[in-house]
């Protein structure tokens, strides 16, 4: 009698199962960090590709926040009269600038992760996650260079006025740049696995960003809406106490209390849930639909 | 001898047609279904992925019910029509999309390559390509670095490897390419059609490297290629592929074998479809056939002889007629250029009416490969008619591999054979 060799292989020997579906909450966190190389490596990519061929190089991202905080000083400041918090409004619109550029590259970015990367992903497999993860890091790089230009105009202010702020504040900065991370990666990845199949979305992102700027305190101080009908409405944005903070943390002083921070905590937490859910059930299947 | 893969009941269902609000509509019925625990409604229906015939519905399966198992150290070749589902099979086993239903369970580290240089990017220099490559494909760092040298050494671009890779001659892109890809260590390997660029050198040097991989170094290796002569001298097993089934799973001469059957199709439709649209006042094109064995094919063998049926229709009287085709091969060198009136220098006088003109070819002509036959007609050194740039008729020449005097290597062979006879004496006894 013929007796098939092979059908009684136990699952458990076999290295990878490819099933149509799999369990939800199966987010493959393991499976990115060995490839923890090529996430570094898409890192410098990201950063290297981008200044090719040019003089100035990383310095251009000083130009961006310059010519913002020009115009911010002009409309908010001379035109509108809106009051900073008793903050040097240079200090106030560079500091607010600096923050939301990284959110917003993030999310931008990273919300274009499954058409942008299509190419790569329909040829060879890797945890897709690794690629708005490199994002993220790539852009924390930009943000630094435009946070030390904050340094140095710091520094230059607080010669002039001959005062500075510096204090275990500061520690904080970390903490809410990391929150700003989790903010644009779980947005941006809920936002990319929404756009593989209708990209309806990708067309909302652009503007939306822009909108959502002036839903959060970055040319205005919270407290400047204090007693306002709409005030609470901007302290519901999860993106409001982490901008605060981050100006508390660089000058002392600012709307920051620790049960708003932990409400954006809480936000944040539940959009990476939701993103992994949503990324990771879409990524086996986007291919077709892309 | 242990099995390494298996694929049990795998099929894939495609969505044919424009995403849109009436996909939405699917998509919203498919979620209700999901809801109330029923299976997914569209999973039903769906038609045999023949492209040629209008289908009844939007879904259609890539792949239905694929069942194989491949041993370790095995070569298993893929074969079919273009269409057939083989990249569609090679993007499940490589995990680029998932598969509607049915499994494959595999052993071992697979690395997959559908493409040389997935992810190269055009401003980083050959190293740091090297490293971006090699790390998409699953290498370590540390793997990378030790094989670096060799790779570098593969691909013969020592001197370039700090020039960014834009400035490569494409030769060179794909060469470091390709030696990337060659140099990983997985227990299983997936190539698709990747011999199919680079020059005659370079192929003999990619299949060479892919002979190491499977007998030397002992690792399995899946290839998908329409080129039969690399599928016979790397593969010892091949599934046929035939609008997404499997027709045969066997070794890979009798593979060949049953591939070439069944890709005797119906092809003529293809052919006055493309004619149709070439109104000309002087000129009707009726048909285009490549005839062996009073079939009509595409593919033909080469080891039996072939004609050209061409069929057309003179809308009026004309004078110095002429009927001329091109043999190409598919980098478009022209191979030769034939007239029907070859030994005429003034055109003949040619009445209104259906005429059909055949041109016999002797067997064992063509090397194996793709060639391009465009059909031309015209007035004796006045002018061509519509169309001004030919038809093109595809013609694949298949190796039957039965005569002794083509078993060069790959780079020592020319376009065509010549039907000649040598004939050696010895005239002087010293």
């Amino acid at each position: 009698m013929i007796k098939e060799t092979t059908g009684n292989i136990p699952d458990e020997q076999w290295d990878r199962i490819i099933r149509p579906g799999s369990s939800l909450l199966d987010f493959k966190l393991k499976e990115v960090w060995q490839y923890r190389d090529l996430l570094w490596l898409f890192v410098k990519r990201d950063f290297a590709a981008q200044y090719k061929q040019t003089i100035l190089g990383p310095l251009w991202h000083f130009i961006q926040p310059v010519f913002t905080t020009l115009v911010f000083l002009l409309i908010f400041s001379k035109i509108a009269n809106i009051p900073t918090d008793g903050i040097e409004p240079v200090l106030f619109y560079m500091s607010g600038i600096n923050i939301w550029n990284y959110f917003s590259a993030c999310l931008t970015a990273t919300s274009n992760t499954f058409v942008a990367n299509a190419g790569i992903f329909g040829k060879v497999y890797f945890p897709r996650l690794v690629i708005p993860l490199s994002t993220v890091l790539s852009n924390v790089i930009k943000f630094g260079i435009q946070f030390s230009l904050l340094l140095a105009v710091m520094v230059w202010v607080g010669i002039k006025n001959n005062s500075f702020h510096f204090g275990t504040s500061w520690l904080l900065i970390p903490v809410l740049v990391i929150m700003m991370a989790g903010l644009g990666l779980g947005l941006g990845i809920i936002i990319s696995s929404l756009t593989t199949k209708y990209r309806d979305f990708s067309v909302l992102i652009g503007f939306a960003v822009q909108l959502l700027m002036y839903a959060t305190p970055i040319a205005y101080p919270l407290s400047f809406l204090k007693g306002k009908s709409y005030a609470a409405w901007i302290a519901y944005n999860p993106l409001t106490p982490i901008v605060e903070a981050f100006r508390y943390a660089l000058f002392g002083t600012g709307t920051v209390d620790i049960s708003s921070l932990l409400y954006s905590g809480i936000v944040i937490i539940i959009l990476l849930f939701v993103g992994l859910l949503v990324f990771s059930k879409v990524e086996k299947t986007f291919m077709d639909t892309v | 001898m242990s099995v390494v893969i298996k694929v049990e009941n795998l099929s894939k269902q495609y969505r044919l047609g424009n995403v849109g609000t009436g996909s939405m509509a699917h998509d919203v019925n498919r979620a209700w279904h999901r809801m109330r625990g029923r299976e997914d409604p569209y999973l039903k229906i769906g038609d045999n992925n023949d492209r040629t015939i209008k289908g009844e519905s939007n879904y259609v399966w890539a792949l239905k019910d694929i069942n194989f198992e491949v041993n370790h150290g095995e070569v298993l070749g893929i074969i079919g029509r273009n269409g057939a589902g083989k990249s569609t099979l090679l993007k499940i086993l490589s995990r680029t999309t998932s598969p509607t239903t049915g499994s494959v369970k595999i052993k071992g580290r697979v690395a997959s390559l559908l493409e040389v240089g997935t992810g190269f990017h055009p401003e980083l220099s050959g190293r740091e390509n090297i490293f971006l490559n090699g790390a998409i494909l699953g290498m370590t760092r540390h793997e990378i670095k030790r094989k670096f040298d060799e790779i570098v050494d593969f691909a013969g671009v020592e001197r370039y490897i700090d020039t960014p890779v834009k400035r490569y001659s494409s030769g060179m892109y794909v060469r470091l390419a390709f030696g990337v890809a060659a140099h990983l260590e997985p227990e299983i390997l997936i190539v698709d059609e990747v011999l199919a660029v680079g020059d005659a050198e370079f192929q003999k040097k990619a299949l060479g490297k892919m002979k190491d991989v499977s007998t030397k170094e002992g690792r399995t290796v899946l290839f998908v290629s329409h080129n039969m002569a690399a599928i016979k001298a790397l593969c010892n097993k091949a599934l046929v592929i035939d609008n997404g089934k499997v027709i045969a799973f066997t070794d890979s001469a009798e593979g060949m074998k049953i591939y070439f059957q069944s890709s005797r199709v119906k092809n003529q439709s293809v052919l006055e479809k493309s004619i149709d649209k070439n109104v000309d006042e002087f000129i009707l094109w009726k048909t285009i056939e490549i005839r062996q064995n009073e079939v009509i094919l595409s593919e033909i063998q080469n080891n039996l002889p072939f004609s050209i049926l061409i069929t057309y229709e003179l809308k009026t009287d004309i004078n110095g007629f002429r009927l001329f085709i091109d043999i190409s091969d598919c980098q478009s060198l022209s191979i030769c250029k034939t007239f029907f009136d070859e030994e005429n220098d003034t055109g003949s006088y040619f009445k209104k009416g259906i005429y059909t003109s055949v041109l016999n070819f002797p067997e064992n002509l063509f090397i194996e490969g793709e060639y391009i036959i465009t059909v031309f007609a015209g007035m004796h050194g006045l002018k061509i008619f519509h169309p001004v740039n030919g038809i093109p008729v595809n013609l694949e020449v298949l190796e039957m591999g039965t005569i002794k005097r083509r078993r060069f290597e790959n780079s020592f062979k020319g376009l065509v054979t010549l039907p000649v006879k040598w004939i050696t004496t010895r005239t002087n006894e010293s």
